[in-house]
């Protein structure tokens, strides 16, 4: 009989005597784990911190609700405005362009890193060495005043400026929008090569050798066999540079683009009411950063193939598996085993 | 018997950083020959090995395949480098299996195999496939074909490994080390597919440390110590009545 009793689950588990357990037997190598209570072990300090936890959170959420400062109104008003919804697209526009040409450049610049010739090597180690000592806001500002360096742009002889075959003034050239896809594509470069040099550098010796030996072509080699296993370390570091991309638009307020943040700043100098405006931004933010973490999930898994047996349920199968098994669970109601107080049998 | 897989080792010279690892080694390895290369670690076996495919360029001396250089074309009294991309095609007449697999992790086991003749453009897609499917069910593997190497045991990943040098129909077979990463009961199930590669007729060079493999399957072993060839012969002869000192040492720690 013993052993067609249900296995208790989880904290039930816990609860000693319930009816139907049998009588613990005597020999110690008989017992057995699952049909036996086993009380757990009790957490104290993990559960005090826990309940601090939570208490702040519940303190915070009430003073969201309570507090009048926070103006929700004011939000819900400007919340998918007009001038808003422009400077987040504005937003993403930049963040678009620059992640992409960012890491394009940022491509050539660790292959030329990692390259056999001296020239290429230092090059790229020079590009990467400035463009990661400016700051980025300064490199905007000097782009957008390029005019004052270089008066006109152009193509001619080379190392003269008296002859040209077409030429432009420079402030007609670079528009400030211009100004802010270069400052952030150029910054951008320099932090994407290290990162794909990292994730280039992951990849084992042993592949390359391997690859030598069967003869693969060398962009077949690049793009087939080494990047597909760099884009395990690349993915995770790429994405937080394409998030602090995001948030780095938020700079071109100084050449007055009018991107998510200075959008909000314009009304709430008109209007005064800086928190909730503040906080349609930070909400915006969040929620792009939000979407790019779950494209990040999804985008890590797709590289994990092969790199553990079985990958792990993703939290969208998980949840179904979990709805599918409460359904059935409310299915056959009347439970055909009465388990020991609990009624959690699978 | 074949009549291409000559390979021709001529007075072959290589250093690291002044410490030198191979000092003259002349070895002549007809086609369709099976050589096994034995030798206390340090020896210069791998270094050797890794030349005849040119993963490993020499300082002195030359190595050639049915007379043609891998990395080198002779013109007018000259050797010029090859480009790369030269190199490469040259090398797909040489195939090796390495100690430690270097299976693509993130490609299953049919498209290990399949990766270098539809890179190389030589077979379509289909075609590829199917020559994979038999190269793999050859090597005992048909109901793995969608595996991931991290899903495969040593050995198995080894099979893999062989098939997928095996798809570029090579003349000449390196072996470094095929078993030195395996479990002991693993071992066999790989010995037994080189043992059937060795009847074919393509040239094998087999590095390796199981002596009794060698004198079943070799033709000839060669003895490497201190980067030169102490001995060689005819398997049995060389494993049974060793004549250099070093190789009677080795033997008998070995057996022992």
């Amino acid at each position: 009989m013993t052993d067609t009793l249900p296995r208790p689950t989880g904290a039930n588990a816990a609860a000693p005597g319930t009816p139907g357990t049998p009588a613990p037997p005597r020999d110690a190598q008989r017992w057995d784990l699952g049909t036996i209570p086993v009380v757990r072990t009790k957490h104290w300090f993990r559960w005090s911190l826990a309940a601090v936890v939570i208490f702040a959170l519940a303190q915070f959420a009430w003073s969201l609700v309570t507090n009048e400062n926070y103006e929700w109104d004011v939000f819900a008003k400007y919340f998918l405005s007009e001038p808003v919804l422009r400077g987040l697209g504005l937003t993403l526009v930049f963040t678009a362009v620059s992640a992409l040409a960012g890491f394009l450049l940022g491509t050539v610049i660790a292959l030329a890193r990692l390259s056999k010739s001296p020239l290429l090597n230092s090059a790229a180690w020079l590009y990467i060495w400035f463009f990661r000592s400016v700051p980025l806001v300064v490199q905007l500002v000097v782009w957008y005043n390029l005019g004052y360096l270089y008066p006109t742009l152009g193509l001619g002889t080379p190392f003269t400026t008296d002859f040209w075959i077409v030429e432009f003034p420079t402030v007609q050239l670079i528009s400030a929008f211009a100004a802010g896809v270069l400052g952030l594509s150029l910054h951008q470069a320099a932090y994407s090569a290290e990162i794909i040099r990292g994730g280039l550098l992951s990849v084992d010796q042993g592949q390359l050798e391997a690859a030598a030996s069967l003869g693969i072509p060398p962009r077949r080699r690049l793009t087939r066999i080494v990047l597909p296993q760099a884009m395990r370390s690349i993915v995770p570091n790429a994405t937080n540079e394409v998030i602090g991309l995001v948030k780095g638009t938020s700079v071109l307020f100084v050449i007055a683009i009018p991107e998510l943040f200075y959008a909000v700043q314009v009304i709430y100098n008109r209007n005064s009411r800086v928190i909730p405006l503040l906080l349609v931004a930070v909400v915006w933010y969040t929620l792009v950063t939000t979407i790019l973490s779950i494209a990040q999930y999804y985008i890590e898994r797709h590289y994990a193939r092969g790199s553990v047996r079985v990958l792990p349920p993703t939290p969208v199968q998980r949840a179904r598996a979990w709805i599918s098994r409460q359904w059935a669970r409310l299915g056959d109601a009347p439970s055909p085993v009465p388990a020991a107080g609990s009624g959690g049998v699978a | 018997m074949s009549t291409t897989g000559l390979v021709e080792i001529h007075n072959v010279h290589k250093s690291y950083g002044g410490v030198e690892v191979l000092g003259g080694i002349d070895l002549t390895i007809a086609p369709g020959e099976v050589v096994a290369i034995l030798g206390a670690s340090g020896s210069g076996k791998s270094t050797l090995l890794r030349t005849i495919n040119h993963l490993e360029t020499v300082d002195a001396g030359s190595v050639t395949v049915d007379g043609e250089f891998i990395g080198y074309e002779q013109r007018g009294g000259k050797l010029h480098e090859l480009h790369e991309r030269e190199v490469l095609a040259r090398r797909t007449q040489i195939g090796i299996v390495f100690q430690n697999f270097n299976l693509f992790p993130h490609l299953t086991a049919l498209e290990n195999v399949t990766e270098a003749p539809v890179a190389l453009g030589r077979l379509s897609k289909e075609d590829a496939r199917e020559l994979a499917l038999g190269l793999l069910e050859r090597v005992g593997l048909a109901d793995k074909v969608q595996h991931y190497p991290r899903q495969l045991s040593g050995g198995q990943q080894q099979r893999v490994a062989i098939a997928r040098a095996l798809a570029l129909k090579p003349k000449v077979i390196l072996f470094d080390e095929p078993t030195s990463a395996l479990d002991p009961e693993l071992v066999g199930e790989v010995l037994d597919v080189i043992r059937d590669l060795a009847q074919l007729g393509t040239t094998l060079v087999i590095v390796t440390h199981e002596i009794g493999f060698a004198r079943e399957v070799a033709d000839r072993v060669v003895f490497l110590d201190g980067g030169r060839v102490i001995e060689q012969g005819p398997a049995a002869d060389v494993l049974e009545r060793p004549q250099h000192p070093r190789v009677q040492e080795f033997l008998a720690k070995v057996l022992s």
